[in-house]
């Protein structure tokens, strides 16, 4: 079974239950692979969290990443990312444990935060997991 | 076999049915013989008997809230909305000409579309069978039109197949319908399907796999006037000398499988995805103004929401005039509370710790529409289509073609993307000008020689950039459904939540005013035993 066909099963698989109105099509919507953290964060954080990380405000907000001293404990970010927060999706599916990896390394490391301890593939250990069902 | 006695006619059954039984009992009946489409829509709610000067104040002119406003105020309470936005219909929202728009992180846009012309960034079509937002469509005169949801004349993209070139939908289905009934075919020629079915019934399959695959007398799929039929000739049928057509080639059988024709086909028989599909005319922002008609009197703009709090004697809610800064606090005996919950997950609050921990527990999707206007309808000129999706899977998703003012002259808007997921995620993140850059690259793999000559301006909207709701839509799962769904749902004293995310139709506008249905009857029985 090659590596392709595998991910169009997987896919099909997330896709299965009631038809939800904000689903684009059976065509998908796929990027490119993101592979640097900053690619990662490009492709989908910030989004939310703003290309400057800074965060935005409406009639709720989305927090600051830029200075950020609860990054400097890699568990928690690692567990936030892995299984959102609020109205933050769970990233533990989409996100391979390479991309966590490099995602976590890389907020660590810029935006104004400045934390050396590397990220361990034991911090990841939550990603790369199979999507789970809906309804 | 005939046993003497006539059988009643279905209508005949139906009147001694709901002589004994009432209306239910043939509504009932009526489901069973499949005449009725399913529909959890009873009715306008029949609320009498409210207190005099029973106030409700309800938060959010979404559809939910205008419907929950509405019905109150009809059976006699006295009610107040308040709503963040300067506009009422929340995301039932349409955009126009001369309308500006500044997402989260600041960035501004003015659409630049032409009179009449518009983009529906939330929902764009409403299945036949939404009775609860038909209904009031209809009820507060908000006409509707045709939605063109299927078209087989459109085209389906995969990078992975045909080199990137896009096929006609009815092209690659075809060949996949022929294609597989001819392995069926042999398949039964090889008796492997004897164990499964009688002789009689391989019989009538083949016959079946024969008409329905367009195969010919040897059960082949091959190049001719029956493939044709399906899939488009070379040369149509004509009139007089040269009239007579002639066949198409086939597409290579594994491109077919590649393309993922399949799916395609199976999105259409989604039952929420099924033809007969409708859209208000002028654009779906209709809906919410006409909502609004019946309830604008009731509704404070600009306001901001910062605290929901309830005790014995009743609610108070406390809010910002976003434009002057003033404080208010709003008294009430009930609320009903449409915010969304990304929303009023932030909203200081004295609910219960199970009624937060579910408020929190429910992430929100994202989708990114772009809308682009283009010179002509060149989609309708060039190349046969009116209305319908072209499906790819770049991160744009699909295109989709308007579905009213056919054969006009004059600048047309399409739909340039309608990206989800990681797709939606990354459109997201751009500033306006690299999507629309993103939508022309994308969407000129399907109209290569008109696509960017064409284009006059775009707009987009990335929904979880939407200072009003931060997402596009509740996302529920298993889990959560099971831990959290009947604690959010639940009427907390003198609150009750309403709105898309509370309801199984989830992120239709059916959901939200079925929820709202639910919440007021049960907040109305509440306020009587008060």
């Amino acid at each position: 079974m090659t590596h392709r066909f595998l991910s169009a099963l997987i896919a099909a698989a997330a896709l299965a239950g009631p038809a939800l109105a904000d689903e684009p099509g059976p065509g998908g919507s796929k990027p490119p692979v993101a592979r640097t953290g900053e690619e990662v964060y490009r492709t989908y954080c910030q989004a939310c969290h703003m290309a400057d990380a800074k965060g935005a405000v409406g009639a709720g907000a989305f927090p600051a990443l830029a200075n950020n001293p609860r990054l400097g404990t890699t568990a928690y970010a690692a567990y936030i990312v892995a299984n959102g927060k609020g109205g933050m999706p769970w990233f533990k599916d989409a996100l391979s444990k390479d991309q966590a990896q490099a995602l976590l390394t890389y907020l660590r490391s810029h935006f104004g935060n400045d934390f050396k301890e590397p990220v361990t593939a034991a911090d990841v250990e939550a990603f790369g997991q199979r999507p789970t069902s809906r309804f | 076999m005939d046993t003497g006695r006539r059988t009643p006619t279905r209508r005949q059954l139906l009147n001694a049915i709901g002589l004994m039984g009432g209306t239910a009992a043939v509504y009932q009946m009526m489901t069973t013989f499949g005449h009725a489409a399913e529909t959890r829509f009873p009715g306008p709610p029949n609320l009498s008997g409210a207190r005099k000067g029973s106030t409700v104040i309800v938060l959010g002119a979404g559809l939910a809230g205008m419907l929950a406003a509405f019905e109150l105020e009809k059976a006699g309470y006295k009610v107040q909305i308040l709503e963040f936005q300067n506009r009422p219909g929340g995301r039932n929202w349409s955009l126009y000409g001369g309308d500006k728009y500044t997402e989260m992180g600041g960035a501004t846009q003015t659409v630049g579309f032409a009179k009449g012309n518009y983009l529906n960034p939330g929902p764009w079509r409403i299945p036949h069978h939404h009775k609860t937002l038909l209904h009031y469509c209809k009820a507060f005169g908000v006409a509707l039109e045709p939605f063109i949801q299927f078209n087989h004349n459109t085209y389906v993209h995969n990078v992975d197949a045909f080199g990137g070139t896009p096929q006609r939908f009815r092209s690659l289905a075809a060949d996949f319908e022929g294609n597989i009934a001819e392995l069926l075919g042999k398949a039964i020629d090889q008796k492997a399907l004897d164990a499964k079915l009688t002789p009689e019934d391989t019989d009538r399959l083949k016959e079946a796999l024969r008409g329905w695959g367009m195969l010919d007398k040897d059960m082949r799929y091959v190049k001719g006037m029956a493939s044709s039929s399906h899939r488009g000739f070379e040369l149509p049928p004509g009139g007089g000398v040269n009239g007579a057509p002639k066949p198409s080639d086939l597409l290579p059988f594994d491109q077919v499988l590649r393309s993922g024709i399949a799916a395609n086909m199976s999105f259409f028989m989604n039952d929420e995805f099924q033809t007969t599909m409708f859209q208000p005319v002028g654009g779906m922002g209709k809906i919410g103004e006409g909502f609004a008609k019946k309830v604008g009197h009731l509704i404070t703009y600009n306001a901001k929401v910062t605290k929901l709090f309830q005790d014995k004697s009743g609610v108070s809610v406390t809010y910002t005039d976003t434009l002057k800064g003033a404080v208010t606090t709003a008294q009430a005996d009930f609320c009903v509370c449409t915010i969304p919950l990304t929303v009023l997950s932030q909203i200081e609050n004295n609910l219960s710790e199970k009624k937060q921990a579910a408020i929190a527990a429910v992430p929100y999707s994202n989708s990114v529409k772009v809308g682009l206007e283009m010179r002509r309808r060149f989609w309708e000129e060039d190349q046969d289509i009116f209305g319908g999706h072209s499906f790819t899977s770049q991160e744009i998703g699909l295109i989709s073609y308007p579905n009213n003012n056919f054969f006009q002259d004059g600048p047309a808007v399409l739909l340039g993307a309608f990206a989800g997921g990681p797709g939606g995620y990354r459109l997201g993140g751009m500033t306006p000008e690299e999507r629309i850059e993103v939508a022309l690259a994308q969407g000129s793999v399907f109209h290569p020689q008109q696509y960017r000559k064409e284009f006059l301006n775009g707009a987009s909207v990335a929904w979880n950039r939407v200072p009003w709701v931060l997402g596009c839509c509740a996302r529920w799962n298993e889990d959560t459904r099971r831990e959290h769904y009947q604690e959010l749902v639940a009427l907390e004293d003198r609150v009750v939540l309403a709105g898309e995310h509370a309801s199984y139709v989830g992120c239709w506008m059916e959901g939200s005013l079925l929820s709202a249905l639910d919440a007021i009857t049960r907040l109305h029985k509440r306020a009587l035993e008060a």
